[in-house]
């Protein structure tokens, strides 16, 4: 059915070319937040936006629920159910665009998922950064019998996209999204792989044109465009701002600084956090854990559907006793099953001491500033799983951010940093997500920080107000489109890391011991988008027709390296290993095992992903470097 | 009431009377025992009237209240006319789907137990049991409510406090109770806000989809 609906298009595409041939313009400017937990699409009509005037909306978005019920919600959840042949009746499928959807995504993945783990793909947006595995190849969901058909995090992704893109579709069958602006929000945290492989699902969609904008900038916009140009009273030159987006998988941080050119404020991006994959799930099941203990203490048996029940009703209760000053203790009840009701509940309690021990002290304990994640050594065997954090605190990992990140904004004339800071002192903090809507959390949060920032007698920290913590992701989006056309202040940035190859250096082998290897900076830190970078000296002799793989490496606090600079020795902290890149040279007109010498260039592509290429030294011929090599793996 | 009036007033008589035993009996005795009868004649009269006052409304009310049951006798009458009548129109009534009501039923039973918690036998179970039970109902109606519909009260004043309805009100929105008489604009007593659904956001069903299926049965494998 999908197919036949793509067969479709480009007919409506036509026509709309005939019609709108002598207007270019693109009418809509789309956000789309493509999250961990949900999807939102946010679009504006830039036909009908003045100058200044900037009003948009969520699209609702039209899903299966249960069984033969669609439902227009805000948010798509990001969830993929494989359905049994023999589990879903005839016709009860069907969405308003189609008769028998490819996949089953939103509520209803996650309805039957609730009941049916083995069949249900959550997550996929995390397996996308998580170095080690090969992203198109039929993985999830990783727990699965082998009967159940499985499918890659990438296909997993763009059965999102292809969601919301037919029902944006369907609801405007006049303005096809492939010709709209369209804007896609990653991680600022994604590394290249991930950046590139969401590009590549828009691309499967038939959204070549997306670009891509980091969340917490996107939050940022957000909260500039709800300011209504008042953003300029809140912020002064030499404010560091700092993003905290505590999602519903993961936690992303950056740091944006606000300095002056020719008299005009200016955003400049200045650092981004490591790919944390710490969030309210985890919140909720550890509430609901902790009330399993206290039922199996009073020698009550939990089965695995009375827990998942227990961490539904965790998580309204939670939000009872945040939104409630008034309320200490909320009654959770687990029904039956069965179709009696009374009788046989498991009932017990969650109170406001509970929530306020494993919440607050356990994910945003009050720590010191110098305090680091704990990180034990992993086991050498790690079944085939996400990375997660292995420290809920919070603010452990925004002390070691802050810390490590002490001199990111050096360069910059406009902030100054005491001599005595031990780390990088923001003064305004925006938050995003769902979870700093608790009061409870978000003072917290802004507690431990001020009671770091006094230590080194630095003013507090203030709160930027009127964020919509659910929304902003999408609405900044949409709102970056209309930036784009230069309505509004743009935050600088380019990569946030600076990346480098793996290069064995001529050493004399010793016996037992790994060669010794260096890092070879073939892009530096904050290349903007739609420039390039060559590395003309240090040339490789490519053998046609054979791939060669590089090590390859980023850093995010390595700002001074240029180009061609080689490290010898590197700390941990400095340099992450990411997957190898693979660089194949085809063997169009050339002779296969012929040796080519080339040299390296590396581009920050509009869309916003980097892109790295052998160029020959001969006769100029460029070969694209492949960053997503893990398919290669198992081959 | 009346009765008791012209007794305390025989008594009152009687009372003068007996006092009265004149020793002399002059001009100035006379005049007084005039005035006295005079008096009393008044108040009499007086205390009748206001009697008779009090009794009017009564007997307006009395009067009043059978005219709208005569009324309304008529109507059932005219339409009774109308149904043997062979050539006016009939008629239509609205026919509720029967989907849009199962839906509901579907979505009640699905975020609360509510047919689950109405098809039970309560007898048997403790209150407190039956506490348990209506939490889930309870949490669980009110988000299955509040997902589908937007309510709001009908007359934003407190309950308890007057209102003036002015000429011409929605007769379907407010309902008139108690002393229903005169004309508008009609001041009262607030006694239920009202609630109105002022947008509904029920599921869209597939064709085919069975809606009398409002829980399917579960079998775990």
């Amino acid at each position: 059915m999908s197919e036949q609906f793509i067969h479709e298009q480009p007919e409506a595409t036509k026509s709309n070319v005939v019609q709108g041939a002598s207007n270019e313009q693109k009418r809509f400017s789309v956000g789309i937040d493509l999250g961990t937990t949900h999807c939102v699409l946010s679009y504006a009509d830039l036909s009908k936006i003045d100058d200044e005037e900037f009003t948009q909306q969520v699209m609702a978005i039209p899903q299966l629920t249960s069984p033969g019920a669609v439902e227009d919600k805000a948010q798509l959840p990001s969830f993929l159910y494989q359905a049994h042949p023999a589990e879903l009746a005839e016709g009860s499928t069907s969405l308003p665009w189609t008769a028998k959807p490819e996949y089953l995504v939103g509520e209803i993945a996650r309805n039957l998922g609730s009941k049916t783990p083995i069949r249900l793909v959550a997550s996929a947006k995390s397996w996308l950064c998580h170095a080690g595995v090969d992203c198109k190849s039929p993985i999830l969901p990783a727990e699965a019998p082998d009967e159940v058909e499985r499918v890659s995090p990438f296909q997993a992704t763009t059965a999102y996209l292809q969601h919301l893109r037919d029902a944006w579709q369907n609801q405007h069958p006049d303005a096809p999204l492939e010709r709209q602006d369209v804007v896609i929000t990653v991680p600022a945290s994604f590394d290249p792989a991930a950046r590139e492989l969401t590009v590549e699902a828009a691309r499967a969609v038939g959204l070549g044109q997306a670009i891509l904008l980091e969340e917490p900038q996107a939050a940022l916009y957000s909260w500039i465009e709800k300011s209504q140009g008042d953003w300029r009273k809140h912020v002064e030159v030499g404010d560091i701002i700092l993003v905290i987006d505590v999602g519903g998988g993961t936690t992303d941080l950056s740091l944006i600084a606000v300095t002056e050119k020719d008299g005009n404020l200016e955003l400049t991006r200045v650092a981004v956090g490591d790919h944390i994959l710490l969030g309210g799930d985890n919140m909720d099941l550890a509430l609901a854990y902790t009330v399993k203990a206290k039922l199996e203490k009073e020698g009550k048996r939990l089965e695995p559907w009375q827990i998942q029940a227990l961490t539904h009703s965790c998580r309204d209760a939670k939000e009872k006793i945040f939104n409630n000053s008034e309320v200490d203790n909320i009654p959770l009840v687990v029904p039956n099953r069965g179709s009696s009701l009374i009788g046989g509940a498991l009932r017990t309690e969650l109170t406001r001491d509970e929530v306020n021990r494993v919440l607050v002290e356990g994910f945003l304990p009050k720590v010191p500033a110098s305090d680091k994640p704990i990180s034990r050594p992993r086991t050498g065997l790690r079944t085939a799983g996400l990375p997660y954090a292995q420290d809920a605190g919070i603010t452990r990992h925004l002390a070691a951010f802050l810390a490590k990140q002490q001199s990111a904004t050096d360069e910059l004339k406009d902030i100054n940093l005491p001599e005595h800071a031990t780390f990088l002192h923001p003064t305004a903090v925006l938050f995003n997500g769902g979870v700093l809507k608790a009061n409870a959390l978000a003072d917290r949060l802004m507690d431990v920080l001020n009671s770091w920032l006094k230590a080194e007698q630095a003013p507090e920290a203030r709160l930027l107000a009127g964020a919509d913590l659910d929304l902003a992701v999408a609405r900044g989006a949409a709102y970056y489109g209309f930036v784009r056309k230069g309505k509004g202040v743009r935050i600088k940035g380019g990569t946030a890391a600076s990346y480098y190859v793996g290069i064995e250096s001529s050493m004399p082998a010793v016996p037992g011991m790994a060669p010794e290897i260096q890092a070879l900076c073939i892009a530096p830190f904050g290349m903007e988008e739609g420039t390039q970078q060559e590395l003309p000296d240090d040339e490789f002799g490519l053998v046609i027709g054979e791939p060669v793989r590089f090590r390859f490496f980023a850093s995010n606090i390595r700002r001074e390296d240029k180009v061609g600079t080689r490290l010898d020795y590197w700390t941990d902290q400095e340099l992450d290993e990411l997957d190898e890149i693979e660089i194949t040279l085809s063997e169009e007109g050339r002779k296969p095992g012929e040796v080519v010498p080339v040299h390296l260039c590396a581009a920050v592509t509009e869309v916003g992903t980097l892109e790295l290429q052998a160029v020959s030294q001969k006769d100029n011929g460029r070969w694209k470097i492949e960053f997503d090599v893990r398919a290669g793996d198992e081959q | 009431m009346n009765t008791i009036y012209t007794i305390d007033l025989m008594n009152t008589v009687y009372t003068i009377d007996l006092t009265l035993k004149p020793t002399t009996f002059d001009l100035w005795h006379v005049c007084l025992a005039g005035t006295v009868a005079l008096l009393l004649l008044i108040l009499i009269v007086l205390l009748i009237s206001r009697a008779m006052c009090k009794k009017k409304p009564a007997i307006q009310q009395a009067v009043q209240i059978p005219e709208p049951v005569v009324k309304v006798v008529e109507k059932i009458v005219e339409v009774e006319k109308i149904v043997h009548a062979p050539t006016p129109e009939p008629v239509v009534l609205k026919e509720a789907t029967p989907d849009a009501a199962l839906q509901l039923l579907g979505l009640l039973q699905k975020e609360a137990r509510f047919i689950d918690f109405i098809k039970e036998d309560i007898t048997a179970y403790s209150d407190a049991d039956i506490g348990v039970a209506a939490r889930v109902v309870h949490e669980g109606c009110n988000k299955a409510v509040n997902e589908h519909f937007s309510l709001a009260p009908i007359r934003s004043e407190q309950e308890g406090s007057k209102i003036t309805l002015p000429d011409g009100f929605d007769a379907s929105a407010v309902r008139l109770t108690g002393n229903i008489v005169g004309a508008a604009p009609f001041t009262g007593t607030l006694v239920h806000k009202g609630w109105q659904v002022t947008n509904i956001r029920l599921p869209k069903l597939t064709q085919g989809h069975n809606a009398a299926i409002i829980a399917a049965a579960e079998v775990e494998l």
